[in-house]
């Protein structure tokens, strides 16, 4: 659907295309700046950046800060850096990611071309799961994964991210079945083929895209969430991004700022690295959450 | 809607069955996650719960007692005007970096993806980042200083009055790109045959944009507008990392109002009512247009 | 006992009936066509035959087994669908294969059987490929491949052929006549061509809002169409439908109607209808098909009836093999069909010769034929 046609009906005068590069160019600055001079900054010794201007460059080249945030750092008690955390937020994406896509696939399937009276509603039920605003489940969620045993584990984390993951990933694959030809489940139903033999043998060889879409999306979602790891997390599970958080605005000692940037691309760096990998599907999942497929 | 005439056999009778057994468990976890802990939220609003949850019910006592507070009254207040400038701002530049960027620009495969980028990044890093680029004492206003611009001052973070705007500015950076990417995607799907023929009626540039495209944007206008405002009451972890609620309370958002009246300061009761008025906010938005987005389907 | 026994038949969804007591009787090999406008209840009474649809209420069986209720699979039906309804992901020999592979039919058998289909519909070449790569005509062939290749009890086709260009239908159309003669199969075929119907089937039903108009040969249904939906359904261009006045002395009987002046024609029918409450004056509906009003040269030589009458052309088409002519009769156009090189000239006069014979007569109220 985006980026089909470049071809534009529309015609402009040369002082105005120049006028539109800068402004153009301007915002691609501004939309730059920020995170490129906080690598820049972060291969800066301390002194540069609290004696320095922040636009020059690094007199000293230096990867200490990015070795001292990696596994130096105090975060918690010991001075672990973001190491583990990286790790835990790793344990708990991989998981989530897998579980939820799995559960949107099979839903959407199901809400397509299995459909029975009150499907729409049951959803739009899920749908809506996806805007509420997750302060009004804290509370009994926190008491649910105490009751359990779950609480400040990383299975009671993924448990979360499923639960609130599945919302949007039923929208994906549904809204990407929806225009999938029923005509070839019927198809299949003549030739004999089961609920499970259809959805293995004729959706899932053909949800290669719908399904890189689902997963970096879930990706993106659950490695960025703060809330959740915030609330229901010790300091065993902490992800990356509370821990981040802590190195941050933790207010004993000098502020480290070169080594806050390093965690700060850290915790950036494996979202990143999707988007530029897979940029344009990413677009495409941010769409479909909006806009009906 | 089957009345199966008699003799289905085993197996198909078993078809009929195993897509809502599979289905089964997700709609018990939405049921039970979603709409019993909302409700059970709701329930905890009437209470006296304080640190930890109480099955005493008070009425609405939580209700009038958040409503007296001042503390709840910036929340609101900041979120509005949060809201406001953030959907507002995020709209128009969207909007106008789409239209840009549709005039056949050359690099535009390189400029979408530098507008986009942000929105991959944890509000958290985003926060790291501009809230170092905004002190006062190290960031711009210190740069331009040392540039030789002495009185150029830009201390917002540091102002009772400003500092919301910061939250602004930061959460604008982060999500503009994908508004832009919305309404990109909206001016690519107008079929070009329109804006020729509206060219040979003699449409200037601007009547045509005025009169013809933008109309045909309503779709994605309101995605984002529905998008955008979800985003912004939902709003946390742009707070925290950014300015934490402060200077004082000058950037208390609802979202950090309940988080910290329910864990830190024990008050279960009013940071349950504060949640249940979140959703409702949302809930105005969202269900008119999720049923709208439904029924057409059909 | 019939092969393909439907009797009864309605559908339903919640309260609104789509389908209202159709019953059908097929013979083994008929070549059944459904036929009628989109939303008539074809594709779903198709449906219903194949088990992709419950039943309503009334019984549905082959070859004497109930069939309401059994899975598609086990009722022995193959299916073609409008799509093709190609698996993507799968080669050509995959996708003719998947059925039996799904009844467990062991390797060497599920090749052997392909390979006769492939070699019966000229596919031998395109085994390998994914039907991406096939043109619509090829995609046609695999797709009739997939069924013969289960060599099923009755072939379901749902608009096989709408999906193709014309020249392509046509060839199809008779390479599907073909297959049916040379397999004997009992088949059933929705669609919405009257020409697929009339050229394909040996029984056609004529469907309309849920109900079978009229069920018949191929000739029954068009020259004795039982209402004015089937005489205008069937034919192209359709029969034309003159507003006129029954006259009657006891012994003969003719219709009246008006010329391009407004003048009475008077048009003797060859026998005297048998509906005996017809009177002397009651309205009535003349339904004339286009080749029964011709240039008088181009007439039927073997009709018994022909009557010539004198009126005015407005507009002329010629279509290379006819010349389709447009004249005024009764007060409203009307299509008659000239040899290509009948003389004629738009506003002028000429002589049309009214082919009697072929002449029906309706009931302007209930749209039912009068006999």
């Amino acid at each position: 659907m985006a980026v089909a046609s470049t071809d534009t009906a529309i015609r402009t005068g040369n002082a105005t295309r120049v006028l539109l590069y800068l402004v153009l160019l301007l915002f691609a600055l501004f939309y730059l700046l920020p995170f490129g001079i906080m690598v820049l900054n972060s291969l800066k010794p301390l002194s540069e950046i609290t004696g320095g201007n922040m636009m020059a460059l690094p007199e000293v080249w230096t990867l200490d800060a990015w070795r001292n945030a990696w596994s130096q750092a105090q975060i918690g008690v010991e001075p672990t850096g973001l190491q583990p955390y990286f790790w835990n937020s790793i344990k708990m994406v991989v998981p989530a990611v897998a579980i939820s896509t799995v559960l949107g696939a099979l839903n959407g399937y199901i809400l397509t071309k299995w459909r029975f009276r009150g499907d729409t509603i049951l959803f739009g039920l899920m749908l809506f799961s996806c805007f509420i605003p997750f302060q009004i489940v804290l509370i009994p969620m926190a008491r649910i994964l105490g009751i359990t045993g779950l609480a400040g584990s990383t299975a009671g984390l993924v448990l979360v991210h499923v639960v609130y993951g599945i919302g949007f990933s039923t929208l994906y694959f549904r809204n990407y079945y929806a225009v999938f030809p029923t005509e070839l489940v019927r198809a299949a139903q003549i030739d004999g083929a089961g609920f499970f033999r259809i959805f293995w043998r004729i959706m899932l060889p053909s949800s290669g895209p719908i399904t890189v879409v689902c997963v970096i999306w879930q990706f993106t979602n659950i490695w960025n969430d703060f809330l959740f790891g915030a609330s229901f997390a010790d300091f065993d599970s902490q992800p990356m991004t509370v821990a981040l958080n802590n190195l941050v605005n933790s207010s004993t000692g000098v502020k480290e700022y070169n080594v806050h940037f390093a965690g700060a691309i850290y915790a950036a760096l494996p979202t990143l690295l999707v988007y530029i990998v897979a940029g344009r599907y990413f677009v495409r999942g941010l769409m479909s959450g909006s806009v009906k497929g | 809607m089957a009345q199966a005439a008699g003799g289905a056999d085993f197996r198909t009778r078993l078809q009929h069955l195993i897509p809502k057994i599979v289905l089964a468990p997700s709609l018990a976890m939405v049921l039970v996650f979603v709409y019993g802990f909302i409700l059970f939220t709701i329930y905890l609003s009437f209470t006296d719960s304080r640190i930890l949850p109480s099955f005493n019910l008070v009425g609405f006592e939580n209700y009038v007692k958040l409503f007296k507070l001042s503390h709840w009254s910036i929340a609101i207040t900041n979120l509005g005007v949060f809201a406001f400038l953030y959907i507002s701002i995020c709209t128009v530049i969207g909007l106008f970096l789409a239209i840009f960027l549709d005039q056949k620009i050359r690099g535009e495969g390189m400029l979408r993806p530098i507008y986009l980028y942000p929105m991959a990044l944890s509000f958290i890093v985003t926060g790291t980042a501009w809230k170092w680029l905004l002190d006062p004492g190290i960031g711009i206003e210190h740069t331009m200083h040392l540039w030789g611009w002495e009185s150029f001052a830009f201390d917002w973070i540091k102002n009772r009055d400003y500092a919301i705007y910061t939250v602004v500015l930061a959460a604008v950076w982060q999500t503009s790109g994908f508004v832009m990417a919305m309404f990109l995607a909206g001016l690519r799907g107008i079929d070009n045959e329109i804006l020729k023929a509206a060219q040979m009626d003699g449409a200037s540039n601007w009547n045509l944009y005025r009169r013809i495209i933008l109309p045909q944007l309503r779709p994605a206008f309101l995605s984002a507008f529905v998008i955008l405002s979800h985003l912004a009451v939902k709003s946390y972890d742009l707070v925290i990392a950014l300015t934490g609620g402060g200077p004082g309370r000058a950037t208390e958002l609802p979202a950090t109002f309940m988080y910290s009246y329910t864990f830190s300061r024990n008050q279960m009761g009013i940071g349950a009512s504060s949640a249940v008025i979140m959703l409702m906010t949302i809930a105005a938005i969202m269900v008119p247009y999720l049923y709208a987005e439904l029924r057409e389907k059909k | 006992m019939s092969f393909l026994k439907i009797e009864n038949v309605t559908k339903s969804y919640g309260a609104v009936e789509v389908l209202h007591q159709v019953d059908i009787d097929v013979e083994e090999g008929e070549f059944l066509v459904l036929v009628g406008p989109s939303g008539c209840g074809k594709s779903t009474l198709l449906n219903m035959i194949a088990g992709l649809e419950e039943i309503s209420s009334g019984e549905m069986s082959i070859k004497g087994q109930v069939m309401n209720g059994v899975h598609p699979s086990k009722r022995n039906i193959a299916m073609v669908f409008q799509s093709y309804a190609l698996y993507p992901n799968m080669t050509v020999a995959q996708n003719i294969t998947f059925g039996l592979e799904m009844h467990n039919v062991p390797k060497p058998e599920r090749d052997a059987a392909m390979n006769k289909v492939a070699d019966m519909l000229q596919i031998t070449q395109l085994l390998s490929r994914k039907p991406g790569q096939l043109s619509g005509g090829q995609r046609q062939r695999v797709a009739m491949g997939r069924a013969l290749v289960r060599n099923p009890d009755v072939f379901l086709f749902d608009e096989p052929l709408s999906n193709l260009d014309a020249k392509l239908r046509v060839d199809m159309r008779t390479e599907i006549k073909k297959l049916h003669q040379r397999l004997g199969t009992t088949i059933v075929y929705v669609t919405h061509d009257q020409i697929e119907a009339m050229t394909l089937s040996t029984r056609i039903a004529v469907m309309n809002g849920g109900y079978i108009q009229q069920l018949g040969t191929p000739k029954e249904i068009y020259d004795n169409p039982a209402n004015i939906f089937v005489a205008s359904f069937m034919g192209s261009p359709s029969m034309n439908l003159l507003a006129a006045t029954l006259r009657s002395d006891g012994a003969r009987t003719a219709v009246e109607i008006t010329d391009w002046e407004g003048k009475p024609v008077v048009l003797p029918l060859m026998e005297a209808i048998t509906d005996v409450s017809r009177k002397d004056g009651d309205r009535v509906i003349l339904g004339i098909r286009p080749e029964a009003l011709t240039d008088p040269d181009g007439a039927d030589r073997n009709a018994r009836n022909v009557v010539t009458v004198s009126n005015r052309i407005d507009v002329t088409e010629p279509a290379g093999s006819d010349t389709f002519v447009t004249t005024v009769l009764a007060g409203g156009d009307v299509v008659g069909r000239m040899r290509a090189d009948a003389a004629v000239v738009p506003g002028q006069t000429c002589d049309f010769a009214v082919n009697m014979d072929k002449a029906v007569l309706f009931d302007p109220e209930t749209e039912m034929r009068i006999r």
